[in-house]
C-alpha cells in the first residue's frame, strides 16, 4: 500500500518553472520600460520619467524575490513553501511601502508616476506572459520539458 | 470615560481647524483602507499555494505546470494588492 506524501518530507527537486518564468518577465520588462519611461516623461515629464524607471525597477524586483523564495524553499519542503509564499507576500508588500516611503519627499519623484507605472508594469508583465504560458500549455509542441519533478525524502 | 473626554477633545480640535482634520481622517482611512486591500489578497494566495501544493502530492508528474500557474496566480493576485497600495500612497502622500 502506497504512504501518502507528507507536505513536510515532499520537495521538488529539478528546474524551476517559476525562475524560467520570471527570466521571461524580466527581459520583457527590459524591452517595456523604456518605453513606459518615454510615455511616463510626456505625460508627467522629467520627475515622471525618473518615478517611471524607479517603479519598473521595484516590480521587476518584486518579481524575481518571490521568483527565489519559492524555487529555494521548494527545494526544501512544500509545507515551508507554501509558508515563504504565505510571509514572502507580507514581505515584499513591506518593502514596496518601505521604498516608495523613502523616496516619496525626494524631487524627481512624482507619485501618479509611481503608482501608474507599477500597476501597469505588474499586470502588463503578467498579461504578456500569460499569453506565453497558456500557448505552450494548449500546443503540446510548444511544452516546456523541464518541469521540476517532485519526489518524497523521508 | 476618559476615552469620551478624549474624543470630546478631538471633536472640538476638529471644529477648530477643519482642514488638518480633513487631511488627519484622510491619512488615517488611506491607512485602514490598505489594510483591507491586503487582507483579500493574502487569503486568495493562501487559498491558491494550498490548492496547489494538494495538486503536486496529488499528481507529481504536474508538478512543473502547476508550479508555472500557481506562480502566475500568485502574481495576479498580487496585483490587487498594489493596486490598494496605490491608492493609499495617492491618497496619503500626494
Amino acid at each position: 500500500m502506497n504512504e501518502p506524501n507528507s507536505l513536510f518530507t515532499s520537495q521538488l527537486s529539478g528546474d524551476a518553472p517559476e525562475v524560467a518564468v520570471t527570466r521571461h518577465m524580466l527581459l520583457r520588462g527590459l524591452v517595456a520600460a523604456p518605453v513606459l519611461v518615454l510615455i511616463a516623461s510626456f505625460i508627467w515629464g522629467a520627475d515622471g520619467a525618473a518615478s517611471s524607471a524607479f517603479g519598473c525597477a521595484l516590480v521587476m524586483v518584486n518579481f524575481a524575490l518571490a521568483a527565489a523564495l519559492i524555487s529555494t524553499t521548494a527545494r526544501i519542503s512544500l509545507a515551508l513553501m507554501m509558508g515563504a509564499v504565505l510571509f514572502g507576500y507580507l514581505i515584499r508588500l513591506g518593502i514596496i511601502f518601505a521604498a516608495v516611503v523613502l523616496v516619496r519627499n525626494m524631487s524627481w519623484i512624482s507619485l501618479p508616476a509611481l503608482g501608474c507605472t507599477i500597476i501597469v508594469t505588474h499586470l502588463g508583465l503578467l498579461f504578456w506572459e500569460l499569453r506565453h504560458v497558456s500557448a505552450s500549455l494548449a500546443y503540446p509542441g510548444l511544452k516546456p520539458t523541464s518541469g521540476g519533478e517532485a519526489s518524497t525524502s523521508s | 470615560m476618559e476615552a469620551l473626554a478624549k474624543i470630546v477633545v478631538k471633536a472640538a480640535e476638529a471644529a477648530a481647524d477643519p482642514a488638518a482634520a480633513k487631511n488627519e481622517a484622510a491619512a488615517a482611512s488611506a491607512g485602514f483602507a490598505y489594510g483591507l486591500a491586503a487582507i483579500g489578497p493574502g487569503i486568495g494566495i493562501g487559498y491558491i499555494v494550498g490548492k496547489a501544493v494538494e495538486a503536486m502530492a496529488r499528481q507529481p508528474e504536474a508538478a512543473g505546470m502547476v508550479r508555472t500557474t500557481m506562480f502566475l496566480g500568485i502574481a495576479f493576485t498580487e496585483a490587487l494588492a498594489l493596486i490598494g497600495f496605490v491608492v493609499f500612497i495617492l491618497l496619503k502622500f500626494a
